[in-house]
């Protein structure tokens, strides 16, 4: 009865291509989107800013990256936390390096950094595919282990092995206080995530969905899987590596590789599939429910313990964290195999025939 | 029917999670003085890092048996870290939140990412022997604590040590000492320290890294047995020490010539190898393990004969379960220092605590009046030494238990300090910090 698009005509082909062709869509997000600028910043608390939000919206970000590399151009990759590290120490030495390099710039030439490194590593994709092509990216993931441990001039000799970032300002707005480093990240994820929306309906994201459902089809009727399987790699890249300049620069403030190791890849893989492959929406869900489920799950166990009566040991509440996370996992890839966006679109469907379902 | 249950379920679990998350804090009320603990009772150090935190949780329920600060009680919530800093940073921000007095985060990694928060929270950081090594220069590092050593210190004395073994400083010319670290930035600590002193001495420095966690050491072993150093210093925690000592073992590398960091000289490193590991020695930290002293006495009679141990009562009075206990020993005796200062019977706050830990003075008569006679040296600490004793001793590993087989060392302070000054003045020119003057120290 709410959600039903009659009635909505368009009488413009502009009209037509929309990003949201339904009203209601459209304003639900552009709600979403302002109360997340002016609601949130009211609600949310200093923990909620710094342990939960600001890195479910990197990790949001990063996840989007991956999404349209695995899930729109069918190139599966477990170099995702390399390319997070390539972003985060690329945008590091740009900005100690250069003087008065300002701070935007440096996120983004960090972004840049990422996307030539991931051609690079992209480019066995025109040859292997599949699971293969997975173990080739993961040379990606122990060649950057290796260079920020060893190679001292990214880590600006650091003794320890440790870089730290602090004083961060744009435009003489200085991003310190909780508040203003979500917003700071809320702004780049809004842009990034209209940006990967636009790409996905236009030329070059059909090549990449082309490509995905089947290479040789995409080949004849003229798509060049070159360019379409790198391009896929760069853009990637540079979302992932925007993500890990912000998550080194606004999360940790000072980080070593072991933050990018090769359990964040798998993360960011997983957030992918349990969100569900090829959706914008879907990138969101996953990032949801891999940062927020444990932390929440670590906070409530003890509460529901107290409730029985009975007092979990801290060892006791990280284990059955994990089984109960797995479960989870395992719970909702059974119930939708194609992820949380899957549901969401059912929802949707469901709504539009709400209250009168035949 | 499906997605009805679904929503409702999202819905009991949203609900749930602002009920967790928004639940009013009453602690900061009451006359509680809250210790957070963060913890690594899983992951791939939780054999060594349960201990330290069973020690940690029973002092202060030994202390509050006592009456708590001066009548102040003692509260704490521990958070799991799993050794993991994003996890740490995650629970720093949940607990700082409940009042937080100060943060032991056992972690070189964590304590990394919270020297950048803490002078924004003003809550002191103790990291009583690991941390930043520089940070020992309060004047710059003004919340950092690294008590009792810094990992400098560690690799001071342990070259002092293979000095005497080869009978005089000189000897060290041409000889060849490897170091065998965790890769991350706790092993990585030492390292400019042992340059600057194979410098000056004419040793030859190898570097062997092991990747994190440190269960796989062949290729690395495989390079020792080639190299036959003289010595192996030994940076390794958790599951790793006692991998190395093994692979020592498979490698016929003599264990009397390897020492170990003070992490890696606990009883979880070397017990299952037992006699394999015999000869194999380690810096302590002060204590080793201390099944003699008073405060263990104390805790086994008042914590643990009441039920109320966190361990299991074996445990009480090994090394890492000593170090435990001794590091919320310093930071129950910041406390009460501050209290000097700043009203007694009242709950400090992180502030008041670090003058504190700045102003901590416990000498021979107060160690033995808490029970740590024999345990630990006295310690001072100033403003611009946020140190307080550059001691340590080796123990050794005699198949059954930890005996120790070597005098006191002081680290030398002419090698200690010009590393010191020059890397935390490097820190403050990049974080552009003032370091804080004599007058300012005062206040």
């Amino acid at each position: 009865m709410i959600y039903r698009e009659n009635g909505q005509f368009k009488t413009t082909y502009a009209a037509d291509q929309q990003i949201f062709t339904i009203a209601q869509d459209k304003w639900f997000v552009l709600g979403l989107i302002a109360f997340a600028f002016i609601g949130v910043p009211m609600l949310a608390d200093e923990y909620m800013f710094r342990a939960i939000l600001i890195p479910f919206l990197i990790l949001s970000l990063a996840a989007l990256g991956v999404n349209l590399l695995v899930g729109y151009c069918g190139q599966i990759t477990l170099g995702a936390g390399a390319f997070m590290a390539i972003g985060a120490y690329a945008a590091y030495n740009f900005m100690i390096r250069i003087d008065g390099m300002p701070l935007i710039a440096a996120l983004l030439l960090g972004g840049v950094a990422t996307a030539g490194m991931g051609i690079l590593f992209g480019i066995p994709s025109l040859r292997v595919r599949g699971l293969y092509l997975a173990v080739a990216t993961l040379a990606a993931q122990f060649f950057c282990d290796w260079a920020f441990l060893r190679l001292g001039w990214f880590t600006n000799y650091s003794p320890s092995g440790s870089v730290s970032i602090s004083n961060l300002s744009v435009f003489g707005w200085s991003i310190d206080s909780p508040i203003e480093k979500y917003l700071f990240c809320l702004i780049f994820i809004v842009a990034f995530a209209f940006f990967a929306k636009n790409l996905t309906r236009a030329s070059i994201g059909r090549q990449w969905m082309a490509i995905r459902d089947m290479d040789v089809a995409a080949e004849v009727i003229g798509i060049r899987p070159m360019w379409a399987k790198l391009s896929a790699f760069a853009v990637s890249s540079f979302f992932v590596g925007v993500a890990g300049a912000l998550w080194g620069f606004v999360h940790l403030g000072s980080w070593e590789p072991a933050a990018f190791s090769i359990d964040r890849s798998f993360q960011l893989l997983f957030m992918v599939i349990i969100g569900g492959l090829g959706s914008i929406m879907g990138s969101f869900f996953g990032a949801a429910f891999i940062v927020i489920l444990p932390v929440v799950l670590n906070q409530i166990l003890p509460a529901l313990g107290a409730l029985v009566g009975v007092e979990i040991s801290t060892a006791g509440i990280a284990h059955a964290e994990f089984i109960i996370f797995g479960s989870l996992i395992v719970f909702f890839l059974i119930v939708e195999p194609h992820g949380l966006a899957r549901l969401w679109a059912i929802a949707k469907e469901k709504l539009r025939l709400w209250p009168f379902p035949h | 029917m499906k997605f009805r249950s679904l929503a409702l379920a999202a819905a009991i679990a949203s609900v749930g999670l602002s009920a967790a998350v928004f639940s009013p804090d009453v602690r900061a009320q009451a006359k509680e003085q809250f210790f957070p603990v963060l913890t690594g009772r899983t992951g791939p150090v939780a054999p060594n890092a349960t201990p330290w935190a069973n020690g940690y949780v029973d002092y202060f329920k030994l202390v509050n048996t006592k009456g708590g600060i001066n009548g102040v009680k003692i509260t704490f919530e521990e958070c799991e870290t799993a050794y993991a800093t994003d996890r740490g940073v995650e629970c720093y921000e949940r607990l700082k939140g409940k009042g937080a007095t100060l943060f032991q985060p056992l972690s070189t990694g964590i304590t990394f990412a919270l020297t950048e928060k803490a002078p924004v929270d003003k809550i002191p950081l103790i990291t009583a022997g690991y941390g930043r090594s520089e940070s020992q220069n309060g004047a710059v590092f003004s919340w950092n604590f690294p008590l009792l050593g810094t990992y400098w210190v560690g690799a001071d004395v342990a070259i002092q040590h293979v000095a005497k073994q080869l009978g005089g400083v000189d000897k060290l010319k041409g000889k060849k000492i490897a170091l065998v670290y965790h890769d991350s930035p706790y092993g990585k600590e030492p390292i400019p320290l042992l340059q600057e002193r194979a410098k000056i001495h004419g040793f030859d420095l190898q570097l062997l890294p092991v990747a994190a966690p440190g269960v796989e050491q062949k290729a690395t072993w495989l390079q020792v047995r080639r190299e036959r150093p003289d010595f192996v210093l030994l940076w390794g925690w958790g599951v790793m020490t006692a991998t190395s000592i093994k692979e020592a073992q498979a490698t016929g590398y003599p264990r009397e010539k390897m020492i170990g960091i003070w992490w890696a000289g606990a009883e979880p490193d070397v017990k299952d190898i037992g006699d394999g590991a015999k000869g194999y020695s380690a810096l302590a930290l002060q204590h080793g393990a201390e099944p003699n002293a008073k405060v263990t006495k104390d805790i086994l009679a008042a914590v643990h004969a009441k039920g109320q141990g966190t361990g299991p009562k074996e445990e009480v009075g090994s090394v890492l379960y000593m170090r435990g206990v001794v590091s919320a020993m310093l930071a129950v005796e910041g406390v009460r220092k501050a209290q000097e200062r700043y009203g007694k019977g009242k709950v400090m706050t992180g502030e008041q605590t670090r003058w504190g830990l700045e102003n901590l003075n416990l000498d021979d008569k107060a160690l033995a009046d808490l029970g740590f006679a024999g345990v630990l040296r006295p310690v001072q600490t100033s403003c611009t030494d946020h140190m307080g004793s550059p001691w340590a001793r080796i123990h050794t590993w005699d198949g059954k238990k930890w005996n120790f087989s070597s005098d006191w060392y002081q680290a030398d302070q002419k090698v200690l300090r010009p590393l010191v000054m020059a890397a935390s003045t490097r820190y403050a020119e990049e974080k552009k910090i003032t370091p804080r003057t004599p007058e300012q120290c005062k206040q």
